[in-house]
């Protein structure tokens, strides 16, 4: 059974047998999706036709490493930039939601805390057509009682950003407030002693010490929105995202280049993963 | 004191309201609107009359709640293994790194994961192709766009949301208590049924709504992994506003199964006497 109990020579092979083949269908999709990347063949699929880097780098009429391929580089782009907004949005509003909630009291606290909560139990495709119906609402009612044309409410680059943060806020408050619930407040009391006022108190000590902590939601909160389809399949206007983007290419059949890519996005968010738990490994030991 | 409750309150409630409260009631005012032949745009329960009336709008709706338990279970009877192992067999010195690896694939875009098991898949997939060589097979057979796909794609992208709160509450048995139950001559089943189950009970719980709730709402892996006709409601929802642009109708679709996940959610909460904020901490 467990560490310190006898057990049968079979029973435990067995017991990790299974947990390798756990592992091995855990692993299965990435790897193959990796591996093929550096095929030389026209599709992803075996047979293994030799080692390449043509799907990355090429630039040939019939092969368009991922490199050279606009339309996908563009998307790329596209993302970055909605995930960089995102993150700040989330940061700067997330961490005023843990000091609102960890530090202040007000009446209607607890109703208050339940709708940040809410985020967490809607699920992401109704977040979307909510937030779609109503910035349709508000933009027609623009332009019909002033007849101004607003293009923040039509489906576009602004109106993902805002989908996204919408519940991406709500994980970076949890995460920051989980920290700063172990904040000894009496160093706040000292810094006030000594003649500092609470916004001084704030910026000097208080998100000093959030730091580790605000680094790990930064670091969640740009994957999220980088990967982020559901909510953004409502919200996206012709300036698609790269999960819209490769969405439609897999949805039509595929190329190699989608396995590139792949390669790239697993690479970088695995070393975005480790970065991320070293701070939070950092976080928990100081 | 009250410029920082202020300076606190204004961008937290401005956050909720316009993002949250206001699209959501938006929804439901626009699932109570009927538009007729004529374009008079009137109050009406029409779209959720037409909910009942039409079979393939409720029998889709059925199957996904139903699949969506199925998938919640069978995730739960694969995880509660590997978290055990985990916790409890493997030696403490691995456990660290097989903890790591078990997180890594979810940082990965769900996009990409469902991507690699079509390729594993399909009919020139991977798979195919080594069972063709070992003469397994005569000719390749199409693995993808089955319910049986569908439902593997979902229990491998919602595996993570079971195994942590399993592997968190594991952690905190009592070796003893197995130790105790093992002197006094209780065999593996019983151990499992009275000891490790019932301690396990609030984390099997919070990662059984989550997983509830995400395949619910799922839209990319029944849409890529279980084909033309697979009938996720969440596609419904989706060919209501995109492709019929019948907005009123989708909200109609949209705010029956916003009530259905928080019900799950809500009976969840209640049946295990816990809380929304205790889960989610």
């Amino acid at each position: 059974m467990i560490r310190t109990l006898p057990t049968s020579k079979t029973y435990s092979r067995c017991f990790k047998l299974y947990v390798v083949l756990y592992f091995v269908f855990l692993f299965a999709p990435l790897l193959v999706t990796c591996v093929l990347a550096f095929n030389d063949s026209q599709f992803p699929s075996l047979p293994w036709k030799g080692f390449t880097l043509e799907w990355f780098t090429a630039d040939l009429p019939q092969r368009v490493g991922i490199f050279h391929d606009q339309i996908n580089l563009d998307s790329i782009w596209v993302s970055f930039r909605v995930a960089f907004f995102v993150t700040l949005l989330s940061l700067t509003v997330g961490t005023c939601a843990a000091f609102l909630f960890e530090q202040e009291d007000f009446r209607f606290k607890q109703g208050l805390y339940f709708l940040m909560l809410a985020p967490l139990v809607i699920p992401g495709v109704i977040l979307g057509i909510s937030i779609l119906l109503f910035s349709n609402t508000l933009g027609t009612h623009f332009e019909e009682s002033w007849k101004i044309d607003v293009e923040l409410f039509r489906p576009g680059f602004w109106l993902v950003v805002l989908g996204q943060f919408s519940f991406i806020a709500t994980l970076v408050t949890l995460v920051v407030s989980a920290r700063l619930r172990k904040f000894d407040r009496t160093l706040e009391e000292a810094a006030m002693n000594l003649g500092a006022n609470r916004l001084e108190v704030i910026w000097h000590i208080t998100l000093k010490f959030l730091r580790p902590a605000l680094i790990g939601a930064g670091a969640v909160a740009f994957l999220m929105s980088f990967e982020n389809f559901n909510t953004t399949l409502f919200l996206v206007g012709y300036q698609a995202t790269l999960p819209i983007n490769l969405y439609l290419q897999v949805r039509d059949g595929s190329t190699p280049v989608i396995n590139a890519i792949s390669f790239l996005m697993i690479v970088g968010t695995s070393l975005l993963a480790l970065v991320n738990l070293y701070f939070s490994r950092k976080g928990e030991s100081t | 004191m009250r410029w920082g409750l202020f300076f606190f309150l204004a961008p937290v409630v401005l956050w909720l309201f316009v993002l949250i409260v206001l699209p959501h009631t938006d929804l439901l005012i626009m699932s109570l609107r009927y538009e007729d032949f004529d374009g008079n745009v009137t109050w009406s329960l029409n779209n959720y009359l037409s909910f009942f009336k039409e079979p393939i709008y409720w029998l889709t709706f059925v199957r996904t709640a139903l699949y969506s338990i199925l998938v919640t279970f069978l995730t739960f009877v694969i995880a509660l293994p590997v978290a055990f192992y985990i916790t409890k067999v493997v030696n403490p010195r691995y456990q660290g790194f097989l903890l790591v690896l078990l997180l890594l694939p979810f940082w990965v875009s769900e996009l990409v994961r469902v991507y690699g098991w079509m390729i594993l898949l399909r009919e020139s997939g991977v798979i195919n192709h080594f069972l063709l060589k070992a003469g397994i097979l005569n000719q390749p057979i199409e693995m993808l766009y089955r319910d049986s796909t569908m439902i593997l794609g979902l229990v491998y992208t919602s595996m993570l949301f079971m195994v942590v709160p399993i592997v968190s509450v594991l952690d905190s048995l009592d070796d003893s208590l197995i130790e105790a139950a093992y002197d006094l001559g209780a065999n593996m089943w019983t151990i499992l049924f009275k000891i490790i189950i019932p301690h396990a009970t609030p984390g099997i719980m919070s990662g059984s709504i989550v997983v509830f709730m995400l395949t619910l709402g799922n839209y990319l892996t029944p849409n890529l992994m279980g084909g033309k006709n697979s009938l996720w409601f969440t596609e419904q929802i989706y060919n209501q506003f995109i492709a019929s642009f019948n907005w009123n109708q989708g909200s109609a679709f949209g705010f029956l199964l916003l009530v259905l996940s928080s019900i799950v959610v809500w009976l969840g909460l209640k049946l295990t006497r816990q809380n929304l904020k205790k889960v989610v901490q």
